[in-house]
């Protein structure tokens, strides 16, 4: 992006350091503003309920861990007497609990649903990548009839409305048994992101110059060992963005997972709107729910920056 | 370029054990391309085409998936004549039209001004760029969900903010309760959502533009303004076109902010397309009803994909 043949301090099009600044202090302002919504479900996950609910909201406030508690277990309302006989609290949740009138009676299903969000966004990542990336590279590199009306039809079926699909699919899995098992979620979502990993990988890897293989083939490697030894290596960074697409796809579904799950396979997205207190929802819990499953999003993000585009643009826009 | 190539050959031909060279030799690139593209295809035919075939037939049917023992008699084009005849069907689609305009008018002034703006590449720009893009990574279930907190008419910020900057006392609104503000409070999650999108496809455009272009028009004395119709609004519409397309596509089918947000309501003020169909396959039960306008959908959304590649090479090709 550097400018040549100018040898004046400022190019023409360089613009001024007063709309630099004005820029700047706009685009801040922007972010400050957005980043307030989700900053304040942070903060409402270290509040307690009243705290959570008190008009006006409060930005300053003594932080509690009563919602991460509420998320964690379940809890039964005992009488003071009751609670007063009790030997002294085992731990801090206890002790919160017992501030409270309650005692802590289980673990919640968050746990559960957490790790059923993990099994099935890894499950499907490691199918659709390890899918997608022998079909890019059949697509970039041999020549294939109808290559285009192909790519297209891989295309084609992310664009389906999920729950369009999800009728003849909940009919499908309630015949195959597969209705609220991990293994049919993790089936689903590689069907769903496999296009999405064909065309950005199909993108990566027309970047790898065929001369790589093509010598690699001279001196005796066959087209497999030569995909398996040379092109895969070559192309990790972009296998490695394609994963982390397709594992926020899956961590953040929910249409199919609310439809076809209701148990054993639920993930996390359908499960924290539910996350119910004493007298209507727990927004401590709910936040803090939120936080947890929100924080692998954020890191994910970061490391992703310079490949973001690509992503959302299924490869079409590469800079 | 030579020698790391012969390296890497010399290195291949020492690495590669000769039996199994010789034994897969006979393997020819077609049926490689075969066995590559063979699994993709299988997944995407059991997952997709499959059950895609099952919804036509059970569209020319009376099924209902909550009787599966119940007779089945085939109906002929009825389903799609009601379907098509249905009021509530095209209030939906109003619905959907109403949050369609909307969500990508405000996206591509928002997102295209933000681009610009960013692209006067201030210090520090890059990052706070990335602290922008970070509500379209976020679950949209997740994120409907905590902006109903956000709207509670009592004790919400949004509220609170609302009344802090215009007087209104914040009990005196509910964005999520009243029929004629609940569209525009599912227009303002999106926005705020997906304005990150087309800020990102924007600055890929304006990014595209070669510096020479502003030079040359410089030195003939455009003025900015001129500048800014003739040279960086052609140049980036590709680019919008590409957002607006995707948007497009993504809100028509838009299901899972908007479920969390109002289910719909009040009453239908917000049910999009997608909230009618779960309605009707899921909670209604009309199997064959409900697969009769996932037909309509497909057709729908199958037409705009269409459209879209044909953008997708058009950048592409520039």
């Amino acid at each position: 992006m550097s400018r040549t043949g100018i040898s004046t301090a400022h190019s023409v099009v360089e613009p001024t350091s007063g709309t630099r600044g004005v820029a700047g202090a706009l685009v801040v302002l922007y972010a400050v503003i957005t980043l307030v919504p989700l900053l304040w479900i942070i903060l409402t996950g270290f509040k307690t309920p009243s705290d959570a609910i008190s008009y006006p909201p409060k930005v300053l406030f003594n932080p509690s861990i009563e919602g991460y508690c509420n998320l964690f277990t379940t809890r039964s309302r005992q009488t003071p007497e009751y609670i007063a006989s009790l030997p002294p609290a085992s731990g801090r949740c206890e002790q919160v609990a017992r501030d409270t009138g309650t005692v802590v009676a289980g673990t919640s299903n968050y746990i559960p649903r957490f790790i059923n969000s993990l099994i099935i966004a890894f499950g499907s990542t490691v199918l659709s990548v390890g899918f997608g990336v022998m079909a890019a590279y059949a697509f970039s590199r041999f020549k294939i009839p109808l290559k285009d009306d192909l790519l297209f039809f891989i295309l084609s079926t992310r664009m389906m409305p999920p729950i369009a699909v999800a009728i003849p699919i909940y009919l499908m899995y309630r015949e195959l048994g597969l209705s609220d098992t991990r293994l049919g979620m993790i089936l689903l979502y590689s069907a769903v992101n496999v296009s999405l990993a064909v065309w950005l990988l199909k993108g990566f890897i027309d970047e790898i110059p065929r001369e790589y293989e093509e010598a690699a083939m001279v001196d005796g490697y066959t087209r497999l060992q030569a995909f398996r030894k040379v092109v895969l290596p070559q192309a990790t960074t972009g296998i490695v963005a394609t994963a982390i697409f397709c594992l926020i796809f899956a961590w953040n579904e929910y249409a199919f997972a609310v439809l076809l799950t209701s148990g054993t396979a639920q993930t996390a997205p359908p499960f924290i709107p539910i996350i119910i207190g004493e007298g209507g929802q727990d927004w401590p819990a709910v936040a803090a729910g939120t936080t947890i499953f929100l924080v692998p999003i954020l890191v994910f993000t970061i490391l992703l920056r310079k490949h973001l585009l690509r992503g959302i643009t299924f490869g079409a826009v590469r800079k | 370029m030579t020698t790391p190539v012969t390296t890497l050959a010399q290195s291949a031909a020492a690495a590669t054990p000769a039996p199994l060279a010789t034994r897969l030799r006979g393997l020819s690139d077609r049926s490689v391309a075969w066995l590559f593209v063979g699994p993709t295809m299988l997944l995407l035919l059991a997952i997709n085409i499959f059950p895609l075939i099952w919804t036509i037939k059970l569209s020319f049917t009376n099924f209902r998936a909550n009787r599966p023992n119940a007779e089945v008699l085939g109906v002929g084009i009825d389903n799609y004549v009601s379907v098509l005849t249905d009021p509530d069907i095209w209030v939906a689609m109003q619905t959907t039209a109403h949050f369609l305009f909307w969500t990508i008018l405000l996206q591509v002034l928002l997102g295209f001004t933000l681009a610009w703006l960013i692209d006067r590449k201030f210090r520090g720009h890059g990052f706070w760029t990335t602290l922008i893009l970070i509500p379209m990574m976020l679950s949209p279930a997740v994120v409907g969900n905590f902006w109903a907190f956000l709207y509670q008419p009592q004790m919400g910020l949004f509220n609170y903010a609302v009344s802090a900057l215009t007087g209104i006392a914040p009990s005196s609104f509910s964005m999520l309760g009243s029929v004629r503000l609940a569209p525009w409070a599912i227009v303002i999650v999106d926005t705020w959502m997906w304005t990150p999108y087309v800020m990102l496809i924007c600055l890929a455009g304006l990014r595209s533009i070669p510096d020479y272009i502003y030079e040359a028009a410089e030195v003939d004395r455009a003025s900015p303004l001129r500048q800014f119709w003739s040279i960086t609004l052609p140049m980036v519409l590709p680019f919008v076109m590409l957002a607006v397309l995707f948007r497009g596509i993504e809100n028509f089918k838009m299901f899972d902010m908007v479920n969390l947000l109002t289910s719909g309501g009040p009453g239908s003020a917000t049910e999009l397309a997608s909230i009618t169909l779960k309605r009707e396959a899921f909670e209604k039960w009309r199997t064959g009803y409900s697969s009769a306008f996932a037909v309509i959908l497909f057709v729908a959304v199958f037409g705009m994909a269409n459209i879209y590649v044909k953008a997708l090479n058009a950048v592409k090709n520039r």
